[in-house]
């Protein structure tokens, strides 16, 4: 029998990486396609060289993605056929087919267009915090540091802190505009304390996500940063480049895969964004934070309207979808190589 | 043989004695103070009945809600006895998800239950759900800060009186607040207060054809005047105070008078929590002359969903937790005065009690006085004091306290707030099929 | 001169980074501090010394008890993190290597459900879940929290194995490698950074996942986030006690954290660097 994992001490199989970076960056400089790129690799090839045409593939990796799609779809399909239904769970007597009238009257909800630009405000407020925040801690802890190991691990620690905690902690500990942490130093310099969820209540709920999604950008950014050639940023600073320079011609363009990595995870969790929410200001003071996860929420577990908090979460996967497209149209080219 | 006969005797025992354990109860609670003593006396109830064993879930209470409340209505069976409010109690038993109480034993004495926690809880004559604590609404005000400003609380004050009462404390007091009252949105937050108070100011959430009223007089001149209240007299970040919050207020001596639940009280005489425990004054919930003073009437109650496997043994826990001895085995273990209040007649005859809680008196005025039967002076086609018992109410009464809060913090005009109401709540009631 | 600017920078760049790590920091530091005070002084205002009382913990300890949460969410976190490994290991490997047209529609696809909101699903779930006597069980939870990081965990290791060079699977597959073998000699140790990064992420998203964890259990199941949403309390504001639960709660996810960043670190990339 051959034993293959042997065979990975032999190094003759891994091309140097030098050598794979620069194959990858002249492809790119010459324009090829990620098509032409894979063809020349038979292991990429999709039918193991058995054959070439695409769609005769043996199926043999069919189970894993079959499997795959069912645990996806089951739920998905049921939500769609309650959005049809009437079925209110505190109003069993009720039920019937609704045709369209649970997406009609989720539509016409009149929190339903501010609960959209909330959901996009969010999303983009917290992205646009994550990664220019992000770019500007990993640049800072690529820098040699005395303690660059107890200084990372107090950076990423919101991670792991959950939602209804995080949520917690602001509202009461730092921005309760009694006892909170920001009205004291308030009033310490002799102004007068905020009322964060009062006077600017979706900047608040973005600031909470922004802080727990800040170590997750900081942290993908740094290892992009750190890939980058030493020797490529010693030689432009040779050259004179200045910092700015540098930064602008040199590392952002490193980094934009990274960054399109950030978005696309970030906009997954952003777009279902609800407990914090729920937790600190209830979707108010009007629909000042309601989004489109807390509208379906409020559906779901407050009316108990099954029907339309289902119709609700089809039109959200609708619109996540469309969300999807536009971002890998805009980005996901960094994500093809 | 005899060795035979030994084991066959162990095995019966052992299978006795397994089916005996077997009869596990699951509990679902509210973590309020009184739930959780409960919880911590329960010890009692096992020693009496080593053959029930009880589970315990305790919740927040709006997660509580969630869950207890799909768990009935999908028939989930998770639980076999439910703390659940009387606002859900009538709905749940017209649907028939609950089971009826009538296995609480000969010494149960129904008929001790204060009259209108007992008819908040029964349907066509039924029972559903025993009582734990009950509250209604009522005053709590700073003798001191009153007498500072030569003022004086009459036997039932007027809305006007408290209007002028809170600006002139403010005035005179710039550090403490003239008022304080619920701000935070959520039908049991804002919206228990503001209906109370439009109750007292002669309003109502529908007429008789369920038409929503907010565009009424009444809901204008009272929501008007509590918006402005709270922005001349009341504290800063009033939006998102709830119950808590001016609780934490109220003790640390910010707050000159702060209407609420009545199980406050307790709370702001006891001198480990509260600073101000020595100076609290109690009051009727206000009216405008008319003699309604909000009709707030809330208990949280015990009941058995028509689900459970487990009822009697359901019922023998519910017969432990609301009977009088429970009564007694607290105020033998922490006191008088952490008794839970506002379920039983007898408790208000106590002696022992009315020393050890100063505001046992008003409390009990307070729950006599509230019918939830005519909660306004105008006939209404629904039931319910500070809420509406209806399935909708939760939602509905959360948009509109998301829109009453968001006046109160100025992001919107009172007008603009009512009118947002009016149509929102159109809209739910067509939808639901109240009007044709 | 040059060694002098250089230590100058670095004492300036390690000092604005501790500045900013500690104000990241601070919410967290402040909530165990808050932890270890009594009530009264965790509303009276900033103070970063406590009395240093433990009796927060011991309140919190007897009210609830914290082990057999604690256990159900290490059983659920790693549990469902195992599964979706088991499921999600052969299926990003045939979409890495053997990529169809619809690979890329079918991965985005999967990404976008997981933008549903959960909320929207919960009646059809919960009814799934009582027909099949799932609810509070930790398989049953442990089951649901598979399926929906499930997307995430393919994609993560998608984008590694596609970073392993198709070389070393033909060089195999000259020497006769079957499919399985492919996997488990080959691809496997070669992404062992990848894998490992995902299965710290997908622990922690699982350990901190407090919608599902939270509806679908009751006495027997209910995790740690269930275990919070015990304290908030509607009578007063227990802040001190409410920091303790949440210390509680955080502390085990926090120290592995702490001390699995460097693994986490690696993998992280997304494939996102070259």
């Amino acid at each position: 029998m051959h034993q293959p994992h042997k065979r990975l001490a032999r190094s003759n199989y891994l091309p140097h990486p030098e050598v794979r970076a620069q194959r990858a960056s002249k492809d790119a400089l010459s324009g090829k396609s990620r098509r032409t790129i894979r063809n020349r690799n038979p292991a990429r090839d999709p039918c193991h060289g058995y054959a070439t045409n695409q769609n005769a593939c043996p199926p043999d990796d069919g189970p894993a993605v079959v499997l795959l799609l069912i645990w996806m779809i089951v739920p998905l399909s049921m939500t769609i056929w309650y959005s049809f239904q009437n079925y209110n769970m505190l109003n069993p007597a009720m039920r019937g087919f609704a045709g369209f009238f649970n997406y009609v009257y989720f539509y016409t909800d009149p929190a339903f267009y501010q609960a959209i630009i909330n959901t996009l405000f969010i999303v983009v407020g917290v992205l646009f915090i994550t990664i220019v925040g992000g770019i500007a801690l990993a640049l800072l802890l690529d820098q040699p540091i005395f303690g660059q190991g107890i200084v990372r691990i107090l950076v990423i620690s919101p991670f792991f802190v959950m939602p209804p905690v995080a949520a917690l902690i602001w509202k009461n500990m730092i921005m309760h505009p009694g006892y909170g942490v920001l009205a004291d130093v308030s009033r310490f310099l002799g102004l007068q304390p905020v009322d964060w969820f009062a006077q600017y209540p979706l900047t608040s709920v973005i600031i909470i996500v922004a802080w727990q999604w800040l170590p997750f950008a900081t942290l993908i950014l740094l290892t992009a940063l750190q890939s980058l050639d030493e020797e490529q940023k010693e030689a432009a600073e040779m050259d004179g480049a200045n910092f700015a320079n540098r930064f602008w011609y040199l590392t952002l363009p490193h980094l934009a895969r990274a960054i399109t990595v950030v978005i696309l995870i970030q906009t997954i969790f952003l777009l279902a964004v609800y407990a914090e929410i729920l937790v600190t200001t209830n979707g108010g003071p009007g629909y000042a934070t309601t989004n489109l996860a807390f509208l379906i929420y409020r559906t779901a577990l407050l009316s108990y309207d099954v029907g339309g908090a289902s119709a609700g979460g089809v039109i959200a996967v609708v619109l996540a979808n469309i969300v999807a497209i536009f971002l890998m149209r805009a980005v996901g080219r960094n994500l093809d190589r | 043989m005899k060795l035979r006969s030994a084991l066959l005797g162990a095995c019966s025992v052992v299978a006795l004695s397994g089916t005996a354990l077997a009869e596990t109860i699951t509990i679902a609670t509210v973590n309020n103070g009184d739930m959780i003593r409960m919880q911590r006396l329960a010890e009692d109830f096992t020693a009496k009945h080593p053959d029930i064993e009880l589970q315990w879930v305790t919740l927040e209470e709006n997660v509580l809600r969630e869950r207890v409340t799909t768990d009935i209505a999908a028939s989930g069976g998770q639980y076999d006895v439910m703390t659940i409010g009387n606002y859900e109690v009538p709905i749940w038993a017209k649907q028939g998800w609950l089971l009826e109480l009538n296995g609480l034993g000969d010494d149960y004495d129904v008929d001790d239950l204060l009259p209108a926690i007992r008819g908040g809880l029964s349907v066509d004559g039924k029972l559903y759900a025993a009582p734990f604590y009950g509250e209604s609404a009522m005053i709590m005000y700073r003798t001191d800060l009153f007498e500072g400003s030569g003022l004086e609380m009459p036997e039932s004050p007027t809305w006007e009186f408290i209007g002028e009462a809170a600006r002139k404390i403010k005035a005179d007091n710039p550090d403490v607040n003239g008022i304080c009252l619920r701000g935070k949105a959520g039908w049991g937050e804002n919206m228990a207060f503001i209906t109370a108070l439009v109750n007292s100011y002669g309003g109502r959430w529908f007429d008789e054809n369920w038409q929503p009223q907010f565009d009424q007089p009444e809901w204008k001149e009272a929501f008007q005047f509590y918006v402005d209240l709270m922005n001349e007299a009341g504290p800063s970040g009033a939006s998102s105070n709830g119950f808590n919050e001016n609780l934490t207020l109220f003790q640390q001596g910010k707050c000159a008078m702060w209407m609420d639940a009545t199980v406050a009280a307790s709370f702001v005489s006891n001198p480990e929590d509260s600073t101000v425990a020595d100076k609290v004054g109690y009051a009727i919930f206000p009216d405008t002359g008319n003699g309604n003073h909000g009709h707030w009437l809330w208990s949280w109650n015990l009941a058995v969903p028509a689900s459970s496997a487990k009822a009697d043994a359901a019922q023998t826990f519910i017969a432990w937790a609301t009977n009088k001895a429970y009564t007694e085995l607290v105020a033998e273990k922490e006191g008088w005065a952490n008794v839970p209040p506002g379920t039983r007649t007898s408790l208000y005859e106590n002696e022992a009690y009315k020393e050890a809680a100063p505001f046992a008196e008003p409390t009990l005025a307070a729950m006599n006085a509230a019918d939830i039967t005519n909660p306004s002076v105008k006939p209404v086609p629904y039931t319910g004091g500070q809420f509406v018992a209806i399935p909708e109410f939760q939602g509905l009464g959360t948009t509109v306290g998301q829109l009453f809060s968001a006046a109160l913090a100025g992001q919107m005009s009172v007008d603009d707030a009512l009118a947002q109401a009016q149509n929102v709540a159109t809209r739910e009631m067509t939808r639901s099929g109240y009007i044709k | 001169m040059a060694r002098a600017v250089s230590t100058r920078r670095k004492w300036i760049a390690t000092a604005a980074a501790w500045v900013v790590a500690l104000v990241i920091f601070f919410p967290i530091f402040y909530m165990v501090v808050t932890s270890l005070k009594t009530e009264p002084e965790a509303i009276a205002g900033i103070s970063l010394i406590p009395s240093g009382t433990f009796e927060n913990y011991v309140e919190v300890q007897t009210q609830r008890d914290y082990f057999k949460p604690f256990l159900n969410s290490v059983i659920i976190s790693l549990g469902s993190t195992l599964i979706a490994l088991l499921i999600a290991i052969p299926a990003a490997w045939s979409m890495a290597f053997s990529p169809t047209r619809r690979t890329k529609d079918i991965l985005m696809w999967m990404l976008s459900t997981k933008m549903m909101p959960a909320v929207g699903v919960l009646v059809p779930m919960f009814l799934i879940f009582r027909d099949t006597g799932l609810l509070d069980t930790r398989i049953g939870l442990t089951v649901v929290l598979t399926l929906i990081n499930l997307p995430i965990v393919v994609w993560m290791l998608y984008t590694y194995f596609r970073e392993i060079p198709g070389e070393i699977l033909e060089a195999a597959r000259m020497d006769g490698a079957t499919l399985m073998g492919e996997i488990v000699y080959v691809l496997t140790p070669m992404a062992v950074p990848g894998i490992a990064s995902t299965m710290l992420l997908n622990i922690i998203l699982a350990w901190n996942e407090a919608f599902w964890s939270i509806r679908l259990s009751a006495a027997n199941a209910a995790p740690l986030t269930a275990f919070i949403a015990s304290f908030s309390s509607p009578q007063g504001l227990f802040w001190a006690k409410l920091s303790a639960a949440s210390t509680l709660a955080i502390a085990p996810i926090l120290i592995m954290g702490w001390f699995s960043q460097r693994q986490l670190v690696r993998g992280l990339t997304f494939g996102a660097v070259k």
